[in-house]
């Protein structure tokens, strides 16, 4: 450990600033990131540092904008496109799913699309029900787009620049509640490869798997377990797309229990694929059927209390994770 | 419809290209069409024909440099930016020696090494796509140019305004040609918006635009050649409603009823085709042979396609799991 500590954002902007430098072909666009450095500051300074043609401010016309990243990326350009909300993301659904994700498809793998959309979700203190949402389900479903949700500051540094280094459309899915948050982000070059899995706790008892701010939320539950003698293992996929399969399987294969841990509703949700690969590989493994801790099935309400109940809360993983292991095997 | 040729007789040479990529399209369709009737070209075919003029005579005003994004009705755009016929037919055959390896067909058909983003199946889609090209390409201190070619129909989806103000805003060497056909499927223009000059909608953005004869690929070929100069010169970006009319219905499946006989007689009398040998001939002074030898050079090209295509592989099962190995 360097022991450097940086927030979430500083090793977003930390990331944007190491690869711009490394490569021309990289630019930003999005609403107020070049002057103003952007709602969460990750673009702050990159205006001055890189210049008006590769830091652009854009209009209110969220489609367009992720379409012109994504022919910039099919002309062979590096963009990034940042969207203020993943909420607004739907406005440029038929970019996203009908071009991006299809183009290599579409030109038998002659065109390639190297674009980065990045974005946050998820609640936050009463944004309400179109500034809130966990929409990587939506993303996940797609054949063709990755989808990276870090949760730590090192993770979103190392995860960003292994982003714009490879040739596919990402789907970089940041958290409003983690900007501000701090964690060790050694000095130096730091690529995450997608689909690996980090073990953010090791324990022997419960596998808990959790992403974005389900994970810091689930390692509080992790400690309060510890105190009442239950071991969890705490597993972030950080990429959804490729997902880790092995590590979550290998996991499972240790503690023999699993509780998944998703923000977003609990329909159609990830949580519920994730089960469904781990009863249909580890089914005789596991000594309880896995449960799934998610977001109620509504938009997000305004009022704190009613927010705080759409989505899982420590308490909620914990009792979770009880009823997993006095469940009893036959 | 203003007719903005210009007075001077222009080069032989283009006249000879303007014509033969004009024919080359033509016959790709129509020979395309009896490929589809037989039975060997499945799903969506959208013939191109009637409509030469525009992408023969924008494409032929384009340097090596510059990009272009097509639409659904992308076989022209397609051949007139260079794509060679063996690898177009042997997509549409769905064969592993076509342009996509038969993962994209006739809707998605695109030779990318010729800097063509592709045609593309959602209606409106080029325009964004156009304008990112073009953006890449300023990024990276190019001059190349980048033309979208649009539709009336497109007009009216959201991104086509949003995508040209970006354009606008960037100063972007970026061309929006409209093909306006006058029918988004069997919907007339006048049935979907007021105004049915489309341009102006460039103009009220502050963008130059121009309505021209879009089945005179001379008059399409020397409005796109001045305002690929006005974008290398930092003018850009340019629209240019070109108007025009299909010969027949949206595709290959549909009779086109609902368009009117004394119109299609209008713009058939009109034919670009026509109109290109028309001009080679007269203006060009091209003897009847030369014309000869040209359509027998791409009747026997076509038909080379068509054979080389038959007998090619298509791409396996397991190949196709590799390929999307990830997804």
């Amino acid at each position: 450990m360097s022991g450097r500590e940086l927030m979430y954002r500083e090793a977003l902007r930390e990331a944007l600033f190491e690869e711009m430098a490394r490569d021309d072909e990289i630019f930003i666009i999005g609403e107020g990131i070049a002057e103003r450095g952007g709602s969460y500051k990750v673009t702050e300074g990159l205006l001055d540092k890189y210049g008006a043609a590769r830091v652009r401010d854009t209009p209110i016309s969220e489609a367009s904008m992720i379409g012109v990243g994504v022919g910039a990326a099919i002309a062979g350009g590096r963009p990034i496109v940042e969207i203020l909300y993943v909420d607004f993301a739907m406005l440029g659904m038929d970019m996203i799913v009908n071009q991006a994700a299809k183009f290599r498809l579409m030109t038998g793998g002659s065109g390639r699309v190297p674009f980065v959309l990045r974005t946050q979700g998820g609640t936050g203190g009463g944004v309400a029900a179109q500034h809130s949402q966990s929409l990587e389900a939506l993303f996940y479903h797609i054949p063709g787009l990755r989808v990276v949700m870090p949760s730590t500051p090192v993770d979103a540094k190392g995860l960003l620049k292994f982003a714009l280094r490879q040739p596919n459309p990402v789907m970089f899915l940041e958290h409003k509640h983690l900007y501000m948050t701090k964690g060790d982000v050694p000095e130096g070059e730091l690529i995450t490869e997608f689909g690996v899995a980090d073990i953010k706790r090791e324990g022997s008892d419960v596998t808990l798997i959790a992403w974005s701010n389900m994970v810091p939320r689930t390692l509080e539950a992790a400690k309060e377990l510890a105190d009442m003698g239950i071991s969890a293992e705490v597993l972030d996929p950080r990429t959804l797309v490729p997902l880790d399969r092995e590590a979550i399987l290998k996991s499972v294969a240790k503690t023999n229990r699993c509780v998944i841990v998703q923000e977003a509703v609990r329909r159609g949700g990830i949580a519920s694929d994730i089960s469904s690969i781990i009863q249909e590989e580890a089914f005789y493994s596991l000594d309880a059927p896995v449960q799934i801790v998610a977001g109620m099935n509504t938009p997000i309400p305004f009022n704190l209390t009613l927010e705080e109940a759409s989505v899982p809360q420590k308490d909620d993983v914990i009792a979770a994770v009880q009823s997993v292991l006095h469940s009893k095997a036959a | 419809m203003p007719n903005k040729r210009r007075g001077n007789t222009p080069p032989k040479e283009v006249l000879e290209e303007l014509f033969t990529t004009a024919y080359r399209i033509r016959n790709f369709e129509t020979e395309g069409i009896k490929l589809y009737r037989q039975g060997l070209v499945r799903g969506y075919f959208h013939p191109y024909l009637g409509q030469e003029g525009i992408a023969t005579g924008a494409c032929t005003a384009l340097e090596e440099r510059d990009y272009i994004a097509s639409t659904h009705r992308g076989h022209g755009h397609c051949i007139a930016q260079g794509a060679n016929v063996d690898g177009m037919v042997a997509e549409l055959l769905q064969k592993k020696s076509g342009y996509c390896k038969g993962y994209g067909g006739s809707m998605h058909i695109a030779d990318i090494s010729k800097n063509n983003l592709g045609a593309n199946g959602i209606v409106g889609a080029s325009t964004p796509l156009g304008v990112g090209a073009a953006l890449a390409n300023q990024i990276r201190g190019s001059d190349a140019v980048t033309i979208a070619f649009s539709t009336d129909g497109a007009s009216n989806n959201g991104t086509f305004l949003e995508s040209l103000n970006l354009a606008a805003i960037w100063n972007l060497n970026f061309i929006l040609i409209i093909e306006n056909n006058q029918y988004a499927v069997s919907t007339t223009l006048a049935e979907a918006t007021r105004e049915t000059e489309l341009y102006k909608r460039g103009e009220a953005i502050g963008v130059e635009s121009h309505r021209i004869d879009g089945n005179d690929s001379l008059v399409v070929y020397e409005t796109v050649t001045d305002a690929v100069k006005k974008c290398r010169s930092g003018l850009g970006p340019i629209l240019i409603e070109a108007v025009t009319f299909r010969h027949s219905g949206h595709h290959v499946n549909d009779p086109g009823k609902y368009m009117p006989e004394e119109k299609l007689k209008y713009y058939k009398d009109r034919d670009p085709v026509d109109r290109a040998r028309d001009n080679f001939i007269k203006m060009g002074k091209a003897s009847a042979e030369e014309v000869a030898t040209i359509e027998a050079k791409i009747g026997s090209e076509f038909e080379a396609a068509v054979a080389a295509a038959k007998s090619a592989d298509e791409v396996s099962i397991q190949e196709f799991r590799e390929f999307v190995e990830g997804y």
